[in-house]
Order: structure tokens, then C-alpha cells, then sequence
């Protein structure tokens, strides 16, 4: 395992910096102009948005640029953004804590839900309870994400006028009340999130329980007249993980980049919303930096998951 | 409508038989701008309209938070560097110009003393140079004076193609400003400028202070942290700044209008879409004011229903347009499409043209979509439908069309489609990614196609179609479709918008599509007239060739103009004197805006 | 609950261990008891009834989908308007079926690549382990790595031009979509068919197999492939809605089909805005995507079933 262990770690360092070479590659080839704007404006004499572009370095050969950046990625300076010109690790460290609370606590929402509503469903399949799981899970995976929250929206905030739907990153107030305004800005695109991943992972927990649950080794147990509780933690549940690890590995680099839609309708100031709008800015040094950090991430994670497998299931060996 | 009508219109406001907001009207539905109204209407000597509505607080601050929501989020607090209009709005809440324009086009003062003019001296007869008397007694943010000196740097600031400023094109035509004492400036223009206020006045001609930017000149410009904590005189002082999120400001104690501002407080909140911000200040009163609500009118008159807020039109100088391209974008010459040596196969017969204006159904366009925020147009420049001029009047009348095409040979195939000479009636109409845009589309591409045209639709992400890559084929420099929409904003003169239509302005290979003729047209008459124009002092006779310059984009069908758009916003029922001005930015007269209790 | 003698978790049939002539046991025995699966009939019959109602429907019901009329702007369902009316008009039953026929190959089509391509990868990966894996495993973390958002604004920009000419607009359009939809949703897949592989590898029927001499490939097609269907299964029924939907976006982001093409990812975004006043615009299309991800789940389920030996069917 050792072993194992450091040769991942090691290839994780090409694999970062070929990712990244191939990032900035797509960055620099795409269409899109940090100083975009600037062209329907009449003011602006084209030699202004040339000479930024040189300023920049917009300019010089990919290869160039690329070399550049690592660099400066290497020595700890991640740049500032072409757009604000702020260092770009203050502006993700600024959106961190956001970021954190919403995205995290959907994660979690998600698998609090999916574990005890999969794990049920899948002891008494085709009951009334796993119908109507299945049938709620459906409706919420069928509805896009704008959807289901401007559906919360209309009804929580319009309708009965019970939660803000703008949410502010830094509110004014102190002690309970910011735990209390940070529930009600919070909670609704927690919930839209939340219950969206929680649906598709009920899925994954129930196939994957379903699987297990009959296997021989189950019916020994119970046999052995071990309870239905113990019985399923220690036989069932740790060997139907290994799917569920895999998609948990697969979803928490997420945290970091994904939701762009529900940040947008909540307007929710997280890295993911961070990305969108330098990606369409084409606000290359931010988006390198994003990036990064999620691929390194996902590796990790990843890692992680293969890690956990051989604990899961003790006869998985790597070769 | 020529000069000798224009001047007979002046007269009539000078006898007071036609009111000085008719006569703005009617020379905005020629084409021309409030503010050029204004100024026709200075040059004649006629007297100012009475000054705004006055409230009188009694008192500094104590109206709590003002809380407003922009659907675009600010990057950057300099509108000297800015990269949008929000950008702009952003720099107003702690900067301020030297005047700007009202609602009505007039100009206000705000740190001048007061608004140069014929009469009182400030500007030239021979429109060489303007002075500015500034107002005394007002403060920086830092306690400094504010001086002559500060207007003299910033136009070093933003002339110097170091900097590359986004505004240099303001300040590129002064030679040089002469401090004749610490209170007052001369500005010396290169040439005889008509429109003097190019400089220094509205959201892009805010003054910054000469010592927060001195050691920033330049190159270092973009370094300076007085573009993240701006130093100005307005009415606020910066708290906290989250680029791409979110603006705090604090009331400015030192403020140099008595009683003002009333806020103690301003958040800017940025980002989203507009229509849940419309939401947020209409439905839940979440947020008192949202900007720019391009959303159907329907759905704004169904949030208004709430009693939370009102939705406010301010005539502005936009006009949602189409782009006719006069080359060919199919055929590729040295490796460039929609090149000007080669005719567009299909518009360059004029009885296409004709019959393209014929199908545009505006009516539709504007009663369904725009409602109270837009007018039908066939003005570039903009016009309320009301005015009917001789040779330009709207018309929408598939028949017709029909009955042209017939009769100049396309006949309709088997699939309904009309050719000639075997070419096809095909088109490609592309625009930006707007859920307006896309149904004005869907409404052309139905009448068109029952008269025998085939119209493609194309959708391009707003960053990439408006951006200036050179190598983007997508974007509207390159205009590799037959048509293409989007809006115009014009600012409070014409000159540069204009300048459009130039042929030295034509979008080429050789210039890195830089160039702003987008549809290629060229034409020497009209060339010629824009140039006459940049120098010409006379207000009428400069609007009589703004009009013949609009007429003849129209009527060679360069572009279609669809509907001339006001100036939207919500404004919650309980702020009051917001006074929207689609001239200026929203927030020109934000020292004064209060909240009923 | 069956319990199976002696040999545990065993799939392989006797004939199949002693390489008998009833080869293709296992899959028409699959076939048969999937027949008696209830749900995943009611789910099969669903899925063919959408199937034919967008093909055939528009040629039955010829109201056409860009019919503008604002006179009957955002009417509720009526006589005229069997399932009312969009902001401009246009009949919904239409632009429903209509767009059907593009979402459903969109969803179906893309599935079927994503899920292909994702437990080839995986499949090889786990099998073969070692650098394959390693190699297999770096180029899925890339994938996954890449923002989607810069691939297809650059995806449109290199191909949309050439590709339309060559195979037309349309068709064209659908190609770049179902492939870039396709080649975004596969990593997941392959990550979880290796997780099974591996966990598999070492059971003891494929133990058994390996002592035999079955070569690699039969193992991995006979043996262990049907085992790890399950989680595929999941991913399956899922991707379907996730592409649908997914498409929607990509149409926002200009990428593929033109904003008049009534899809239904589309519809819900166009109808978005009007929700408290006319519901019935999102209702429709938005229960459209609904049953057939339900009723592709239930044929799943169904699938999943009949494979799996200790059911009884």
C-alpha cells in the first residue's frame, strides 16, 4: 500500500502540470476577450485595446505565456486578474468561506438524505416508501437546477415572503441573528443543491445496497440472529460503498467549482460563480488559478477513493 | 427637416408657443439627442427650464441603508479604466464630474461652479476652448482640496496612451488646460469642438485626485490601490470593495452640499440576471432600486401588481438595430470573410432591401416585448413613432413585399423559398444570447418566412459576440452572417457614434477587425457630412446634418432600425427623487435620492 | 429470498463452465425474466409511447410549432391549444412533441456514448491494472479536471463551421452536441465500473474462470461485466435527464441547436420566467423529461433484475 501510495503521489505531479498545460492551451485558443466591452464603446480608440493587449502579454506565443505562468504558480505568486487587477489568491480566499457554507452543507444535506432514504428503500424495494422515493428523486433530478430554484424563490420568498433570495456574503449583524440571517439567506439554495446531488446519490445507495443485501453472507448474519441494525452497518453498508465512495470522491472537488447556476440565481458570491464570470471575461490568470486548485483537487480525492476501496473491501489488491 | 424648419422650431420655443420639452421631443425623434436639443436651444438664447424639483432635508444622513442591485457586478472603482457601464456607476458613488446631464439633457453642475455658456463667457465663440469655474470649499475623501489641479491631472491621466485608458478618446483632442488660478480651468481644444462637454462631464468624466494618482501614471496605472479604494468627493466613502460582488459605502461627512447625502449607507450588490432582480425590488422589496431591466414588460407590469415598487422609463438614446452586411460573408477573399471587395449577392438588390424593411414587424416587436420601454423606430438615431418624417415613416407590410420581390423576378420554389438567377433567399440572422433578442428573432424569421425568405438563427454568448479577439469569427467585427442585431447606446452627442458608418472606419483583415463599420457601407456624401459636422459650431446647422446623415443610413437600408429602448429601472415605492437619467448614470443625482418613511 | 447452493455469487451456469453450446443462456434467460418484471414493462411500454407519439405526432397533429399569435399569448390548455400557449403564441403540444423527438435522441444518443465510452475506459482499467490503470485513471482525472464551460465555447469555435458544411445544420448540430454532451459524462462512469472491477477481480467466480484458462475477454464480457451493471444502470437512467438538460445549457451558451428549436430543456428555460402566471408552459415539457427518465429507470431496474441471479422473477 505504501508503495501504492507514493507512486500516485509522484505521478500526481506530472499529471497536474499536463493538465494545466492543457487548460492553458484551451484558455488561449478559445474565443473571448478580457477587454471585450471596450469594443462596442465609440470612446475607445482601437490602439487602447492594443496596447493592453500587450500589456498583458495578450500577445506573445502560448508557449511563452505558459512557461510564464508556471513560473510564477511554482514561486507561490498566482497573479492578479486582468480584470481588477487584485491578487487572485485574495479574491478566491475572499469567496472560501461562501463557498464553503453553501456548497458544503448541500454536499452533506445531500448525503444525509441519500444514505438512510438509499439504505431503506433498498430493504423493502418496490414498497410504498421506495416508490415514493423513487418518484421524488426522479422529479428532482428531471428539473434543471434554475428550475427547481426559482420554484423555491417563488414560493419561499414571493409567495409567502418567509426568506431573502439575494444572498449577501457579509451581513451586518452580530452573534444569533447572523446564525439566524445566515440560515434564512442559506437555506434555500442549500435545499435546491442539496437535494438535487441528494436525489442522484439515493439512487447510487439504493442500486448498490439492493446488490449486497441479497448476497449469502447477509442472510448468515441474520441467521446468526445478529440485529437488523447491526447487521446491516457491518455487513451490508460497508460493502455497498465502494459505488457511493467513488461518486463522493467524484462530487467534493465539486464544492470547489460547481453550482455556477443556483450561485447565479442566489446570487450566491462562490468560486463557481468566480470562474463563470472570469471565463467569460477570459480573465485568464483567475481561471488558471481556479482551475488548478480543482484539479489538484480532484486528484486528491481520487486518490483518496482508491485508498478507501482497499479498506472497503480488503480483497482489492493493487497491482 | 432641414436647418430653416429647425430654426423656425427654435423660435417658436423662444415665443413660448411650443414648450421647451415638445420641441426635445421632436428633435429626438429626428435622430438627434436631448443634450443637442439643449444646446440648440442655448445657442438661441433661450432660457433655461426652472432647475429640478428641490427637496429640502434638514439634515445629513440618518435615512439607513440604501440597498441597490445591479444584474452586472462592478470589477473596478476608476471609470477611467473601466471595462462596462457598471463600472462607471460603480466610480459615481465616491467620484464625481465637473456636470452632468439630466433626464431633460441639460447639463447640472456639480463641482463646477456653474455650466459654461455663450452668455456667461465659459465657452468660446470659436469653439477652441471652454472654462470651467470650479466650485471652492470642496474636500477629498482624505480631507486635501480639491483643485484645479486635480482636473488638469486627470486629463494627463486619461490622454497619456500609456495608461490606455478606456475614455482616452474623450481627451485625446485637448491640446493642452490652462490653470488660469487654483479654481478655474481653460480647456484648449486641438480643433473648434461643438460638443465641449466631451470632457470632464457625465459617468466617464469623473475628476480623480492629482496626489492619490500622481505615482501611478502610466504604465502603473492599473496598480494604483485607489482603484479598489477609490479617493473622491462624492457623497460616499468607500467601506469595502469585492470585486465582482459587491460595493459598501459609508456617507461622506464632509460632503459639499449642504444636508446631503441621506443614506448613511450604500450597498451595490452585483451579479445574477434581471429579472429576479426586478423581482427583488418589485415583488419582496428586497433591494430598493435595480438598474437596466431588460425584461419583457408584461412580466413588469404583472411584479408591479405588487404595490412594493414602480418601474421607471427614461428616454435614453438606444435603439435595438439591425446590421445589414453590404459584403458577402460566404465567399472567402484571401482568407477573409465579409471582405470589401466582394457585394453581398442578395442585399445588394434593392428591392431585397426594400422588402427586408417591409417584414420587419416593430409593431409586434414593441407592443409585446417592449411595452412601456420601448418605441418603434425607423431612426438610427432614435425616434418616438409619432413623428413622421417625409421620407422616413415605418412601415410593415408583407404584401408588399411580396408584391416587390414578384415583381423583381424572385419567383417562390417548391419548398416556398424565393430565388433568382439560382440563388437562394437565405439568410443567417444572428445576435446575442438575450431572451428578448431571441424573440424578436423568432418574430422576424416567422413573417419573413411566409414571404419566401429563409432565415437561419444564431445565438453568440454576449462576451464572445461583443469581444474584440482578432481571430473570433463570431463576434459582431466580423460579422460572418447576413444580418445581425443588437442595441447602440448613444452617448449625449452623435459625433462618435456616428462614426460607424465611416469607410475609414471599415472592420478588415488589415486592421485586426478593429474597426467599427461593421456593416462595410461606404458612402463619400456621407463622409463627408461627419466631417463637416466635427467642426461645426452652429448647433442647427450641425442637427441638420445628423439628420441627413440618419436618413441616408436608413434609406440605403444599412441598417434596420427596430425599436428605440428608454431606460429602465425599478425604483421601490418608498425611495424617492431618483430622477433617472438615461444620459448620464443612474446615480448622477444620488446625493439627493431619500426614502419616505 | 433465493438462496443459491453451494457455490457462492456464481452467474456462470454450468454450460458456460463447461464451455457447453448454451452460450447465450445467460442473456435470454435475462431476456425472459425481464419480460416478467411488471415495472420495467409499464417502463418499456411508457418509453415506446413517447417514442411514437414524437415521431408520428407532428404528422398526425399538423399545427405548426412557430405559428406566432398574440392574440392567445400565454392561454391555458384549451380546445384550440390542447396543451396551451408560450409567450409569443405558439402552440405548446407542438413544440412539444416537436422538440421530443430532438431531446429524446439528444438524451438517448448521448447516454449511449457517455456510458459506452466510460465503461470501455473503466472496464480496461480494472481489468488489466497496472500502468494501464495509471494511464486510464490520469487521462479520466483530466477530463474531469477541465472546466466544461471554455471546452465548448472552443469546441464551437474549431468545429461548428466545418462540421455544418459538412453534414448539414442540423444533423451537424446534433452530432456536436450529442459527442461534447457525450465526452463530459463518461468519467464518472468509467471511475465506478473500475471500482466494481476491482472489487470483483477478486471474488471467487472469476477466480474460478481465471483458473480455467477463459481469456480476459470472456471473463470481462461473461463473467464479471454483468455483475457490474448496477451501478451503470444508475448512471444510465441518470445521464439521460442530465443530458437533456444539459443541452438546454449548451443552447444558452450558443452551442448547437438554433433558440427557435423547441427542445425541452429549452422550453423549461423559456417558460422559466412566467411560472406563477402560466405554468402550464414549464409544466408540460418539464413532466415529458420526468417520465421518460422514470420509465428508462424502471427498464433499468428491470434489466438489473433479470441479470441477477438471487432475484426471483
Amino acid at each position: 500500500m505504501r508503495t501504492y501510495l507514493v507512486r500516485r503521489l509522484v505521478t500526481a505531479v506530472p499529471a497536474l502540470v499536463g493538465t494545466s498545460l492543457v487548460l492553458f492551451v484551451i484558455l488561449a485558443l478559445a474565443p473571448g476577450d478580457p477587454f471585450g466591452e471596450l469594443a462596442t464603446n465609440p470612446n475607445v480608440p482601437p490602439e487602447v485595446r492594443m496596447n493592453l493587449r500587450k500589456q498583458f502579454g495578450l500577445d506573445d506565443p502560448i508557449a511563452v505565456r505558459y512557461v510564464r505562468w508556471l513560473g510564477s504558480m511554482v514561486k507561490g505568486e498566482w497573479g492578479f486578474s486582468f480584470v481588477s487587477r487584485v491578487d487572485v489568491d485574495r479574491l478566491i480566499l475572499q469567496r472560501l468561506p461562501t463557498t464553503l457554507f453553501v456548497l458544503g452543507s448541500a454536499q452533506l444535506l445531500g448525503l444525509l438524505i441519500a444514505l438512510p432514504v438509499g439504505i431503506y428503500s433498498a430493504r423493502r424495494p418496490y414498497s410504498l416508501f421506495d416508490q415514493a422515493a423513487t418518484t421524488f428523486a426522479f422529479v428532482g433530478f428531471s428539473l434543471p437546477t434554475f428550475f427547481t430554484g426559482l420554484l423555491f424563490i417563488l414560493l419561499f420568498s414571493i409567495y409567502l415572503d418567509w426568506l431573502p433570495f439575494i444572498y449577501r456574503a457579509d451581513l451586518q449583524v452580530t452573534g444569533l441573528r447572523w446564525v439566524w440571517a445566515s440560515f434564512q439567506q442559506g437555506i434555500m439554495p442549500i435545499a435546491v443543491l442539496g437535494l438535487f446531488q441528494g436525489a442522484a446519490l439515493t439512487r447510487f445507495v439504493r442500486s448498490s445496497v439492493l446488490e449486497v443485501i441479497r448476497l449469502d453472507y447477509v442472510s448468515t448474519a441474520r441467521a446468526k440472529g445478529l440485529t437488523e441494525g447491526v447487521t446491516l452497518l457491518k455487513h451490508v453498508v460497508r460493502n455497498a460503498l465502494i459505488p457511493v465512495v467513488t461518486l463522493i470522491a467524484l462530487q467534493i472537488p465539486q464544492i470547489f467549482t460547481g453550482a455556477v447556476v443556483t450561485e447565479q440565481i442566489f446570487r450566491v458570491p462562490g468560486i463557481g460563480s468566480l470562474l463563470i464570470a472570469s471565463i467569460l471575461a477570459n480573465d485568464t490568470p483567475v481561471i488558471m488559478a481556479i482551475t488548478f486548485v480543482f484539479s489538484a483537487l480532484v486528484i486528491v480525492f481520487n486518490l483518496v477513493a482508491d485508498v478507501l476501496y482497499g479498506w472497503l473491501d480488503p480483497r482489492i489488491s493493487f497491482r | 427637416m432641414d436647418e430653416r424648419e429647425l430654426r423656425r422650431l427654435i423660435r417658436r420655443v423662444r415665443a413660448g408657443t411650443l414648450s421647451r420639452r415638445q420641441f426635445t421631443r421632436m428633435m429626438v425623434g429626428l435622430g438627434l439627442t436631448a443634450p443637442m436639443a439643449a444646446q440648440m436651444l442655448g445657442a438661441a438664447g433661450v432660457a433655461r427650464a426652472q432647475s429640478r424639483p428641490a427637496f429640502t432635508p434638514t439634515k445629513r444622513g440618518g435615512g439607513g441603508e440604501l440597498k441597490v442591485l445591479w444584474w452586472q457586478a462592478v470589477s473596478i472603482l476608476n471609470c477611467h479604466l473601466a471595462v462596462g457601464v457598471k463600472d462607471n456607476d460603480g466610480a459615481r458613488l465616491f467620484n464625481e464630474p465637473l456636470a452632468a446631464f439630466d433626464p431633460d439633457g441639460n447639463l447640472a453642475p456639480i463641482l463646477a461652479a456653474e455650466v459654461p455658456s455663450l452668455d456667461n463667457g465659459g465657452v468660446a465663440k470659436d469653439g477652441l476652448s471652454v472654462t470651467w469655474k470650479l466650485k471652492r470649499n470642496v474636500q477629498w475623501h482624505d480631507g486635501k482640496p480639491f483643485t484645479a489641479d486635480d482636473v488638469v491631472f486627470t486629463w494627463e491621466f486619461a490622454a497619456d496612451p500609456t495608461t490606455a485608458a478606456t475614455t482616452t478618446g474623450n481627451y485625446k483632442d485637448i491640446t493642452r488646460i490652462d490653470k488660469l488660478d487654483s479654481h478655474t480651468v481653460k480647456i484648449v481644444f486641438k480643433q473648434p469642438t461643438p460638443f465641449w462637454p466631451i470632457a470632464f462631464c457625465s459617468a466617464s468624466g469623473l475628476i480623480i485626485p492629482k496626489h492619490v494618482f500622481e505615482p501611478f501614471k502610466g504604465a502603473k496605472s492599473r496598480e494604483a490601490p485607489a482603484n479598489l479604494r477609490p479617493v473622491g468627493t462624492g457623497p460616499n466613502r468607500i467601506v469595502d470593495f469585492k470585486p465582482d460582488d459587491v460595493v459598501r459605502a459609508e456617507l461622506n461627512p464632509h460632503y459639499h452640499v449642504a444636508n446631503a447625502p441621506f443614506f448613511d449607507r450604500v450597498e451595490l450588490k452585483g451579479g445574477g440576471d434581471a429579472t429576479s432582480a426586478a423581482r427583488a425590488v418589485l415583488q419582496t422589496g428586497e433591494y430598493d432600486f435595480a438598474w437596466n431591466l431588460q425584461v419583457e414588460d408584461d412580466l413588469l407590469k404583472r411584479m408591479e401588481q405588487g404595490g412594493k415598487g414602480r418601474v421607471d422609463f427614461a428616454a435614453s438614446g438606444n435603439v435595438e438595430h439591425i446590421n445589414v452586411n453590404q459584403t458577402d460573408p460566404w465567399t472567402e477573399v484571401d482568407g477573409e470573410r465579409s471582405s470589401i471587395k466582394t457585394t453581398h449577392p442578395l442585399l445588394s438588390d434593392p428591392a431585397v432591401r426594400q422588402a427586408l424593411t417591409l417584414l420587419i414587424d416593430r409593431g409586434s416587436m414593441q407592443e409585446q416585448l417592449y411595452g412601456r420601454a420601448g418605441q418603434a423606430t425607423t431612426n438610427y438615431i432614435n425616434a418616438p413613432s409619432r413623428y413622421q418624417s417625409k421620407n422616413l415613416k415605418w412601415e410593415f407590410n408583407p404584401d408588399k413585399a411580396n408584391q416587390i420581390l414578384d415583381a423583381a423576378g424572385w419567383k417562390r420554389g417548391g419548398d416556398g423559398i424565393r430565388a433568382k438567377d439560382g440563388k437562394r433567399l437565405k439568410f443567417l440572422l444572428q445576435t446575442s444570447i438575450n431572451p428578448l433578442r431571441q424573440k424578436e428573432q423568432a418574430i422576424i424569421k416567422q413573417v419573413a418566412g411566409k414571404a419566401g425568405f429563409s432565415m437561419e438563427l444564431k445565438t453568440v454568448v454576449a462576451s464572445v459576440f461583443f469581444g474584440s479577439d482578432a481571430a473570433n469569427p463570431d463576434n459582431v467585427a466580423h460579422f460572418t452572417a447576413d444580418l445581425q442585431m443588437y442595441a447602440w447606446q448613444f452617448a449625449a452627442d452623435p459625433q462618435p457614434d456616428m462614426r460607424v458608418f465611416l469607410s475609414r472606419e471599415v472592420a478588415s483583415k488589415d486592421n485586426q477587425f478593429s474597426g467599427r463599420n461593421t456593416t462595410r457601407w461606404r458612402n463619400e456624401e456621407y463622409d463627408r457630412l461627419w466631417l463637416a459636422a466635427e467642426g461645426e459650431m452652429d448647433p442647427v446647422k450641425r442637427a441638420a446634418m445628423f439628420i441627413r446623415m440618419n436618413d441616408l443610413v436608413v434609406q440605403n437600408a444599412v441598417v434596420i432600425p427596430l425599436v428605440w429602448r428608454n431606460w429602465v429601472s425599478g425604483v421601490s415605492n418608498r425611495l424617492k427623487n431618483t430622477d433617472i437619467s438615461g444620459w448620464d448614470s443612474s446615480f448622477w443625482n444620488l446625493a439627493r435620492w431619500y426614502r419616505e418613511a | 429470498m433465493a438462496v443459491s447452493s453451494g457455490v457462492s455469487d456464481a452467474v456462470a451456469s454450468p454450460a458456460v463452465l463447461a464451455g457447453g453450446s448454451r452460450s447465450d443462456s445467460l442473456w435470454r434467460d435475462a431476456a425472459r425474466r425481464f419480460r416478467r418484471h411488471r415495472l420495467a414493462i409499464s417502463g418499456a411500454l411508457v418509453l415506446a409511447a413517447m417514442v411514437l407519439a414524437v415521431v408520428a405526432g407532428p404528422f398526425v397533429y399538423r399545427v405548426p410549432i412557430d405559428e406566432i399569435d398574440f392574440r392567445a399569448k400565454l392561454k391555458g390548455p384549451s380546445s384550440q391549444h390542447p396543451l396551451g400557449t408560450d409567450d409569443l403564441g405558439q402552440d405548446l403540444l407542438a413544440r412539444v412533441l416537436y422538440g421530443g423527438r430532438i431531446s429524446l435522441a439528444v438524451g438517448v444518443v448521448a447516454m449511449l456514448i457517455g456510458i459506452s465510452a466510460g465503461t470501455m475506459v473503466g472496464a480496461l482499467a480494472g481489468q488489466l491494472g497496472g500502468t494501464v490503470d495509471n494511464v486510464a485513471m490520469r487521462v479520466t482525472d483530466l477530463f474531469l479536471s477541465l472546466p466544461q464551460l471554455p471546452i465548448f465555447l472552443l469546441v464551437v469555435y474549431l468545429f461548428r463551421d466545418r462540421i455544418k458544411a459538412f453534414l448539414g445544420p442540423e444533423v451537424g448540430a446534433f452530432v456536436l452536441i450529442v459527442g461534447v454532451i457525450g465526452c463530459l459524462r463518461w468519467m464518472p462512469v468509467a471511475r465506478l465500473v473500475r471500482a466494481q472491477f476491482l472489487s470483483l477481480r477478486e471474488k471467487e467466480f472469476v477466480e474460478s474462470a481465471r483458473a480455467l484458462g477463459v481469456p480476459s475477454v470472456r471473463q470481462v464480457v461473461r463473467h464479471i461485466l454483468p455483475n457490474a451493471v448496477g451501478p451503470v444502470i444508475v448512471a444510465a437512467s441518470l445521464d439521460v435527464a442530465a443530458a437533456i438538460i444539459l443541452e438546454s445549457t449548451l443552447s444558452f451558451l450558443g452551442l448547437g441547436f438554433p433558440p427557435d428549436i423547441p427542445t425541452w430543456g429549452r422550453l423549461l428555460f423559456d417558460a422559466k420566467d412566467n411560472l406563477d402566471f402560466a405554468p402550464h408552459w414549464a409544466l408540460f415539457p418539464g413532466t415529458a423529461i420526468f417520465l421518460t427518465v422514470l420509465s428508462i429507470n424502471f427498464v433499468g431496474d428491470g434489466l438489473r433484475d433479470a441479470l441477477d441471479p438471487r432475484k426471483v422473477l
